[in-house]
């Protein structure tokens, strides 16, 4: 029966939703109890951070950029109409710092990082090398997800700080030399009416979005099943998950923050 | 000593082993042989707690595998040395990282310590001088004695084979073997060995075991094995062709 088989393989899709969201929380705990009894490598945790940071700058950097620039593009354009021009510099400030510097952080980290991890950890899982891992007496936890947790914890706030950095200064570029907004207006504005809680909030919002990016990787690397067809398929699925959680996430803290 | 007591594996409906009874004194080396995907690697895998039992235990020096706690089964699983059928090297380290894993992970030593001791392990599998290279500039022999140079780290009291010479040459596959026996020699370590190749179930064990349906069939000796009158076991051995 075609409505049979349609209810069994619903069923199914939410019976795995439910596992994997079951999965990931208790990896997430797992990997809180490492740390707190210290369990963790420095020397690990350091090449994390320099791959899963400083590895993704020239791509943050660009992206928020260009983003910076072209969103000054269009709100200096349309409020300059209005004669609203001397507002530009403050709807950027807040723009960049609340919700476009580390929406752009984490989504260029989610799709950058987010599959290098998976297709890391699941061409470990599907060659053995987890269950040498394991065998030889060490731990994943320990070995694999914790230090890609600390530095994606740390690194996405670091990332969020140029990133937004970058795109205001993009912003302004466009806003002051092609738009012809004046450039101390435009400061002045920015400074008036950004406040360091919105900064503040940005960059938490991105810790956040950097164990997301974390536990959802290392998750769907764990995982594989198959060959090089499934390591594709876990990185597909773990940066398509990553991104969607970031966006959900996003949304709620955002309320949380600034409503 | 290892016990194996009615234990139990089932993948969903397919089941693996069945009510499995074993027991391996120490330093004896034993063979586990039958069709492939019967079960045999999912039995080694049971035994380090790599995965669960559907029921049963194992008892591997009087300790109930599967209700140790995180730290006692790191401690036990020093004990155990595990070859891999892959060789499952870390792609991401050189031969020399790989060896040094266990020791870095586990013990305080000082660099020039495990130095030694990694020379001499790859000097056991007379590979010296590779520790530079990285797994993919080795074949397929020369990385199955990597797998085992690092399984040696600690000196295992018991080594496990999953498939040591399964898609090796005939004169590579002999050199594992001859390995094997050195080992067992020198470390006096109770080996199993699961494989489909009875070339190096014959020459490497004392006792050979057939994993059939579920079920682990005790054929005695290399020779006793070979003059089984069990129907599964000539056709397994002669390959299901008439001698």
């Amino acid at each position: 029966m075609p409505y049979e088989k349609f209810l069994e393989q619903l069923g199914q899709k939410v019976e795995d939703i439910f596992a994997g969201f079951g999965y990931v929380t208790i990896l997430f705990l797992k990997v809180l109890a490492n740390l707190f009894q210290g369990k963790m490598s420095v020397k690990l945790t350091l090449e994390q951070m320099v791959k899963i940071g400083v590895e993704s700058l020239p791509l943050a950097l660009t992206t928020s950029a260009f983003v910076g620039m072209v969103f000054a593009m269009q709100i200096a354009g349309e409020f300059t109409k209005f004669g609203a021009g001397k507002f530009v510099g403050g709807v950027m400030a807040i723009a960049m710092a609340r919700e476009l510097g580390p929406a752009i952080t984490g989504i260029v980290v989610a799709a950058r990082v987010a599959a290098a991890i998976t297709a890391e950890i699941g061409t470990m899982k599907v060659t053995e090398q987890i269950d040498a891992l394991q065998a030889l007496g060490a731990t994943v936890e320990k070995y694999l997800v914790i230090p890609r947790f600390i530095a994606t914890t740390i690194m996405l706030p670091l990332l969020t700080v140029l990133t937004i950095l970058t795109g205001f200064w993009g912003s302004y570029l466009v806003a002051v030399y092609i738009i012809k907004i004046n450039p101390t207006q435009y400061l002045d504005n920015a400074q008036y009416m950004l406040r360091t809680w919105d900064i503040w909030c940005g960059l938490i919002k991105t810790a956040f979005f950097g164990m997301i990016i974390a536990i959802i990787a290392c998750y769907r690397g764990l995982n594989t099943k198959g060959g090089a067809k499934g390591v594709g398929e876990a990185t597909t699925s773990s940066v398509v998950t990553t991104l969607i959680a970031l966006f959900i996430v996003n949304y709620f803290l955002s309320v949380l923050f600034f409503k | 000593m290892i016990k194996l007591e009615n234990l139990t594996k089932h993948f969903g409906s397919k089941k693996v082993l069945e009510a499995v009874n074993l027991t391996i004194s120490d330093g004896q080396a034993i063979s586990i042989i039958g069709p492939s995907g019967c079960g045999k690697s999912t039995l080694l895998k049971l035994l380090i707690k790599l995965d669960q039992p559907t029921s049963g235990k194992i008892f591997i020096d009087q300790q109930d595998v599967n209700a140790l706690d995180e730290e006692a089964l790191i401690g036990l699983r020093k004990k155990i040395g595990m070859i891999f059928q892959t060789s499952a090297l870390f792609d991401s380290m050189t031969v020399f990282e790989n060896v040094a894993f266990a020791l870095r992970e586990h013990t305080n030593k000082k660099e020039g310590e495990v130095n030694e001791i990694v020379k001499a392990k790859l000097e056991m599998v007379e590979l010296e001088g590779t520790g530079d290279l990285m797994p993919a500039e080795l074949s397929g022999g020369m990385q199955r004695r990597v797998c085992i140079a690092r399984a040696l780290a600690f000196d295992p009291r018991i080594i496990l084979y999953d498939e040591p010479t399964t898609g090796l040459d005939p004169i590579t596959a002999v050199t594992i073997e001859n390995l094997m026996i050195k080992l067992g020699r020198q470390l006096k370590a109770t080996s199993i060995v699961v494989t489909h190749v009875l070339q190096t179930v014959f020459r490497t064990s004392e006792r050979i075991y057939f994993l059939a349906d579920g079920k682990l069939i005790d054929l005695g000796s290399p020779q006793e094995a070979q003059s089984s009158n069990d129907p599964r076991v000539k056709t397994f051995i002669t390959g299901g062709l008439n001698p």
